[in-house]
């Protein structure tokens, strides 16, 4: 079984292949260039240097939100558009968790971090001693409510994600548990641990249609919001 | 032609607030032409709202290309190209139909030609006109668009003038909306015009000094806002259907006026008119007028042809195909893309 994995969720561009023994190609991209610039450049590079046939990749996974609604959509046309010219199923992967899952073997919780902008991020808590544990399914919630939960559990936490240099200083102040952040080869999105994730869900079943895949956001867009606080208050 | 292959482009249009992907057999051949459009949905914030927009995008677009092709009775392997638009417009709607043509593109091993909003627009005139060849002058008048534009060749093509303010189909809405009509305000504005007086209020005609192509109508946007306040100030009932129809008028008479100038100046016997505004049957009527006035072919696409659709884009990228546009997987959404450039 191989698997083509796509994260642009956030600011680093991400293409994998994976079967499920291992890790065949990566390409992770971490630069100011649009996805839409590099996302398809990329694939096109990995196809090329390990001589890949795009049809006989078995599904194609996409970490699909939350994070940047632009970047979202990108991964999640891209994954559309192959899953339609294919004709592979989709697999989608919770942004959150596709991070957590590269934090194999730590002790404790793990806790990735991605700035939501309005002060909140999207975050969860994991565990990944031995099996992959899902304590606290992806959300966006401000970071102080966030440190009371982790405060609240009483174990030491490992932070990774494009919110922890944002919100760093008060995670410091914050904290009554121990704490450490992953190195810097393990602190951002993977495509090979979205790959690598979502060999299980395809083993499970867990596959979907490309024409029916989109991604979830997590929040209503700023309009429906705005609408919503309108009509609340003229209540 | 009957000796050379046949070409079938599928295209995908993605720009505003409609998903839309269509079948093009040789650029004039249009085998399906679908599109899904949310305009109940922005209703109810009054315009367009990017962000909604384009999470419907993604929502639609598989089944709208795949409707498209059922259609057509093609399948992805019948295809020679795939056209895109890839700008003027909305960044993150662009972006949506950008990325799922390049990934179809790649996967299916075809080449991949993004088109500009508004040549597709003009190329929608090709389409039920098979004898139209450049070159001529079309007008492109829009809610997001208003150019006049020297057709020079197929993909050459030269900007005579533009509006400086608002967009002739932006008038209408903003003033749909002052006069209580609703979004989207073109129709609304078309159908009420029938029942008023278009001489009844003299509102402003702009010309704009050494720019004698250019457009500008925010001028007569807010002679109408400021004639109804007045009304509303003195006490007096104002009457809809007059202020549509003189407003109407006031924007028909300037554009009517700078695409005969331009027919003049550059001896051509060909005027087209293209994009959502284009169906106003107000600048029909005075444009078939005046071009009858001066011996003018007078070319119009249907209002399906009119409003954001692929097929325009299928046509598009058919010429662009032939003139040997490709572009690249690094293809980008361009939100300020200039015509004639790439």
């Amino acid at each position: 079984m191989r698997i083509l994995a796509l994260d642009s969720s956030g600011l680093v561009a991400g293409v994998a292949l994976v079967d499920e023994q291992q890790t065949i190609a990566e390409y992770t991209i971490n630069y100011k260039k649009t996805h839409s610039q590099t996302l398809l450049s990329m694939l096109d590079e990995v196809v090329k240097m390990i001589d890949l046939n795009l049809e006989e990749v078995d599904a194609i996974a996409v970490a699909a939100g939350p994070g940047s609604f632009t970047g979202l959509r990108i991964g999640s046309a891209t994954a559309k558009g192959l899953g339609m010219a294919l004709q592979k199923p989709l697999i989608r992967i919770p942004t959150v968790d596709g991070l957590a899952y590269n934090l194999f073997g730590t002790k404790g919780l793990i806790c990735p971090m991605m700035d939501a902008r309005r002060s909140q991020v999207y975050t969860g808590i994991y565990r990944f001693e031995d099996t992959f544990e899902i304590l606290e399914p992806q959300m966006a919630v401000p970071v102080e409510e966030l440190i009371g939960k982790l405060n609240a559990r009483g174990e030491q936490v490992t932070f990774l994600g494009d919110g922890v240099p944002v919100y760093r200083e008060l995670l410091l102040k914050g904290l009554t548990v121990p704490y450490r952040f992953a190195p810097l080869h393990l602190n951002r999105q993977r495509a090979a641990a979205v790959g690598a994730l979502a060999v299980t869900y395809y083993k499970e079943g867990k596959l979907e249609t490309a024409a029916e895949h989109q991604p979830d956001y997590l929040r209503v867009s700023q309009a429906e919001r705005e609408r919503a606080e309108r009509e609340q208050k003229s209540v | 032609m009957s000796e050379t292959k046949d070409i079938f482009i599928l295209a995908i249009e993605s720009s505003c607030d409609e998903t839309a992907a269509a079948v093009v057999k040789n650029g004039r051949e249009v085998l399906s032409n679908v599109i899904s459009s949310q305009i109940a949905l922005h209703t109810l914030y009054g315009g367009v709202v990017p962000e909604i927009a384009s999470r419907k995008h993604i929502e639609k677009i598989n089944q709208v290309i795949e409707e498209a092709l059922d259609q057509a009775e093609v399948t992805l392997d019948d295809l020679d190209a795939i056209g895109v638009t890839y700008g003027p417009g909305l960044v993150g709607a662009l972006l949506v139909g950008v990325a799922e043509a390049k990934a179809i593109a790649y996967a299916k091993k075809l080449p991949l030609i993004g088109v500009h909003h508004i040549e597709g627009h003009i190329s929608a005139n090709y389409i039920e006109n098979k004898e139209l060849e450049p070159p001529f002058i079309c007008l492109v008048v829009s809610g997001g668009h208003t150019h006049l534009v020297c057709v020079k060749d197929y993909g050459t093509y030269e900007i005579l003038g533009r509006t400086r303010d608002d967009a002739a189909g932006e008038a209408f809405d903003k003033v749909a909306r002052a006069i209580g009509l609703g979004y989207p305000g073109g129709p609304k504005i078309d159908k009420l015009a029938k029942e008023g007086n278009p001489n009844a209020i003299p509102f402003p005609r702009a010309h704009i000094e050494g720019a004698e192509y250019d457009f500008s109508f925010s001028g007569v946007k807010s002679a109408v806002l400021n004639y109804i306040n007045g009304c509303q100030m003195k006490g007096i009932e104002y009457h809809k259907a007059d202020i549509a129809a003189s407003f109407q008028k006031a924007v028909t008479d300037v554009l009517v006026g700078n695409a005969m100038r331009a027919v003049e100046t550059y001896g051509l016997k060909k005027l087209a008119i293209a994009g959502g505004v284009a169906s106003n049957s107000s600048l029909r009527e005075a444009m078939k007028q005046a071009c009858e006035e001066r011996g003018i072919e007078f070319y119009y696409p249907s209002p399906i042809l009119c409003t954001d659709n692929a097929a325009m884009i299928g046509a598009a990228a058919y010429y662009e195909y032939l003139n040997g546009t490709r572009s690249g997987w690094d293809l980008n959404a361009v939100p300020n893309l200039k015509l004639g450039e790439r």
